[in-house]
């Protein structure tokens, strides 16, 4: 089976995100498809499934112009797509969720239980992995589910499996079991969408490699004759080295110090501390602890034994007001449902963690508050009409602006930045850099949780990396490699003892 | 790149307007077109009089409803408003028709309110229960507690008539004007610069659009639940007293389903159940729309029981026209 998408266009609004895309695909192949968050890769893929519409452009298969009605007409014609967020009921057993709207049933409706279990199994098997079909899906690691999708997919007949950002939340063998899965697939003439922004994995697994940015396909290559500067390249538009701005830090005294904190099957004996000016990098692999430990020190989560310091002073942090207090900030990973009232104004929304000190008489001063908040978004160059507009209709750039704007105007002197360009396009995102460049050489202590390695080696000072709920090194960037701080990520260590 | 979001959001305003328009003002054109109706039908609706009656009728369910407007602004909601009605009108009742001294009664009264209300706010900032199940249990057991403290009969007495104070609160006139709405003024001046003006307010609506968010930005999410179910007690209780007050006696099955009443009020209002968006001026208006259509229905002479139909359809369109303007 071969699929061919020429031309494809697609707005949404006065936006345009996909201008002219071609993209091909055919079976017994690892395709992968790279590019920055917002150049258009799943919207493509939506496309490609039907999950949009388009605005322009065709789609062959086997050389014949097709139209798909919807997702399932695509699914029937063997393309399948497993999302990177799997929305499973996790409730549910596997079973259940395997067959969910493809129940096996009799005349009268009722399910034939048995028959189900049996097919998913012979799914599974068919995989090489052993699930216990009847335990509730939530139970299961991610990896587990994956193979569960990808069972799934082999249910349908798929021909073409399109797999978006698969690894990102999968541990060293769980991705190795994936691999291997993948290649066993290709084999039986199975071709794979793989889509993902880590080097080595395209280098690992894919035949050939398109790049996409800002809406439309750079170049096809094929990933024998192609190097990771290239597509790096590709992807930015630039050297990576005007990517970040430059950096001429000036520490101060330490301003946050952590000692010995743990919380019981969740993060052990974390130890590091913050200078004035300092940016440290939290990194390693999702699910390693770095946030974990970051809502801890932010009193939104418990921790059981420890010490956090502020300017050598011991603090006790129970709730995120006590840490507000001791000048912290948090913009945490997910902004809409943690960091923003998304139908708010932006006033409200910046105002909010300052909101007592604005009162006069027991009233709010509205005229200090508007000058606050306009001081703040000017500051932090968020794009709006006013400060009245909701929340939710700004990009995901100047939302994060709106985040950090809340920060800087609480008085933070210590910034936790989780994930802090994650959903930001290009753009705002160097913008992003140079804020944090500013608020450093105004002193502020910044920790940089962040899953992207060039953002970490290009932004910060020092990286601690965490590795199943523990520090296993902190390094100095300068000295730090892409491959040094992925060693010590996956649990190996840096004295050439890796994995 | 830039200039096209500068479109984009420019765009979004103008829409947005529209939709600020519909959800501000869609309820005063309501209400003023319902009551040029019903002048037209009967024009005896619009002597004043009758819309000091009308007024005063609608006193008690917009106190109810200007509490209830802080409670679902937080995306919650409270069912027991009418059971502390009358558990509270029952203790005032009763501690007067025994000689207590009116000041104490009222205040112990009202006070009750407040602490029963305080009990609902712990058992969902706390306890974690959903507001839903959690007042309708309270509304439950206060109901039945009304009922011990009763046994069933209705409470009067000739001592409750001696106070003035009490008779004031539900049957006085001042300038003419009768006292139940001047209460219900005073007591929409104090809500409304609370939520609009206060950092109370403002943390009201944060955690009515993102608990978790407001939790994340300092608010103190718990405590701040526990006074707003404190105010819908405090407003009940007070409902209560004008209530009793206006009866003369304190009935065991007093306030049934007057919970109901004030959600519509607040709904009509424009006040989203979602939580997060919605104001005290709505829930004035929604008050007076279903008062309005209970005095016009009662002048026209149609049954109460058609009654309740045509209230019911008139809540539904509100709804059906809130989501089409929201969904714009």
């Amino acid at each position: 089976m071969k699929i061919e998408m020429k031309n494809i266009s697609k707005a949404f609004g006065t936006n345009k995100v996909l201008e002219g895309v071609n993209f091909t695909v055919q079976s017994g192949e690892v395709h992968a498809l790279m590019g920055e968050n917002g150049a258009g890769k799943s919207t493509l893929m939506n496309i490609l499934t039907r999950l949009y519409g388009d605005d322009g452009g065709e789609i062959y298969v086997d050389g014949k112009q097709t139209h798909f009605s919807g997702p399932l007409d695509a699914e029937q014609h063997g393309i399948s797509f497993i999302h990177q967020e799997m929305n499973n009921f996790l409730e549910m057993s596997v079973v259940d969720n395997m067959f969910l709207n493809k129940e096996i049933k009799n005349k009268f409706g009722i399910m034939n239980e048995s028959k189900m279990r049996e097919q998913a199994r012979f799914y599974l098997n068919k995989l090489g992995t052993k699930i216990d079909v009847d335990k509730p899906i939530g139970t299961l690691s991610v990896g587990r589910q994956q193979m569960i999708e990808i069972a799934k997919s082999l249910m349908t007949n798929a021909k073409i499996i399109i797999m978006d950002e698969p690894t990102a939340a999968l541990t060293e063998n769980e991705i190795a079991q994936l691999f291997e899965v993948v290649r066993d697939l290709k084999k039986q003439g199975v071709g794979f969408i793989y889509i993902s922004h880590r080097m080595e994995e395209i280098f690992e697994i894919a035949d050939k490699v398109t790049v996409m940015r800002d809406g439309i396909s750079i170049n096809e290559y094929s990933t024998k004759d192609v190097n990771m500067k290239q597509l790096v390249k590709d992807m930015v538009g630039r050297e990576i080295g005007d990517f970040y701005p430059d950096r001429n830090p000036h520490f101060g005294k330490v301003s946050l110090e952590v000692q010995h904190l743990s919380e019981k099957g969740v993060f052990n004996d974390v130890n590091f501390q913050v200078h004035e000016g300092e940016i440290l990098a939290f990194s390693g692999l999702m699910g390693a602890g770095r946030t974990e430990i970051m809502r801890s020190i932010f009193g939104i989560d418990p921790h059981n034994e420890g010490k956090i310091l502020i300017d050598g002073k011991e603090v006790h942090i129970h709730s995120p007001q006590e840490a507000i207090k001791n000048q912290i900030g948090f913009l945490t990973e997910n902004r809409k449902d943690e960091g923003l009232i998304l139908n708010d104004s932006l006033r409200d929304n910046i105002a909010l963690p300052s909101i007592n000190g604005f009162v006069k008489h027991g009233i709010i001063d509205d005229k200090s508050v508007n000058d606050f908040t306009n001081m703040l978004m000017k500051r932090l160059t968020v794009k709006a009409q006013s400060a009245d507009v909701s929340a939710g209709s700004l990009s995901g750039g100047n939302q994060q602006k709106v985040v950090l704007a809340k920060w800087v105007g609480s008085g933070s002197r210590v910034l936790i930045l989780d994930e802090p360009t994650r959903g930001v396009d290009v753009g705002a995102k160097r913008e992003i850099y140079d804020l944090m460049n500013e608020l450093t050489d105004r002193h502020v202590a910044i920790i940089m949780i962040s899953s992207d390695l060039p953002e970490v080696l290009g932004m910060s000072d020092k990286t601690a990396v965490v590795y199943e709920g523990k520090i296993t090194g902190i390094v100095d960037t300068k000295t730090a490699t892409q491959e040094s701080v992925m060693t010590l990520a996956t649990g190996g260590s840096n004295d050439g003892r890796t994995n | 790149m830039e200039e096209q979001t500068k479109v984009a959001e420019k765009g979004e305003k103008s829409t947005f307007n529209f939709k600020k328009f519909i959800s501000k003002l869609g309820p005063l054109v309501a209400l003023i077109i319902l009551i040029i109706l019903v002048t037209a039908l009967s024009p005896g609706f619009i002597q004043p009089s009758n819309l000091l009656n009308l007024l005063r009728q609608v006193s008690i369910n917009a106190v109810i409803a200007f509490g209830m407007t802080f409670v679902i602004l937080t995306g919650g909601i409270d069912l027991s408003v009418g059971s502390i009605l009358a558990l509270t009108g029952a203790v005032t009742a009763s501690m007067l028709a025994s000689g207590t001294s009116a000041i104490i009664a009222l205040l112990v009264g009202f006070l009750m309110g407040g602490l029963l209300g305080f009990l609902n706010g712990v058992l969902i900032a706390y306890g974690k229960a959903a507001p839903f199940i959690a007042t309708l249990a309270t509304m439950t057991i206060f109901r039945g507690a009304t009922y011990v403290f009763t046994n069933g009969n209705p409470i009067t007495g000739a001592k409750m008539n001696n106070s003035f104070l009490f008779q004031f609160m539900g049957r006085g006139y001042l300038l003419g004007i009768p006292v139940p709405i001047f209460i219900m003024a005073i007591v929409y001046l104090i809500l409304y610069v609370l939520l609009h003006k206060t950092t109370f307010g403002r943390k009201t609506y944060a955690l009515g659009g993102n608990e978790q968010a407001a939790y994340i930005a300092g608010v103190k999410t718990k405590i701040v639940t526990m006074w707003i179910y404190t105010i819908s007690g405090l407003m009940a209780s007070l409902a209560g007293i004008i209530l009793t007050s206006r009866l003369s006696s304190a009935q065991p099955d007093a306030g049934t389903s007057y919970e109901m009443d004030a959600i519509a009020a607040v709904v009509l209002g424009g006040t989203s159940l979602a939580g997060g968006k919605g104001r005290i001026f709505g829930t004035l208006i929604g008050a007076l729309i279903i008062g309005t259509l209970n005095n016009g229905m009662n002048l026209l002479g149609i049954s109460s029981f058609y009654q309740q139909i045509v209230k019911g359809i008139v809540i539904l369109i509100a709804v059906l026209l809130d989501r089409r303007s929201s969904n714009d």
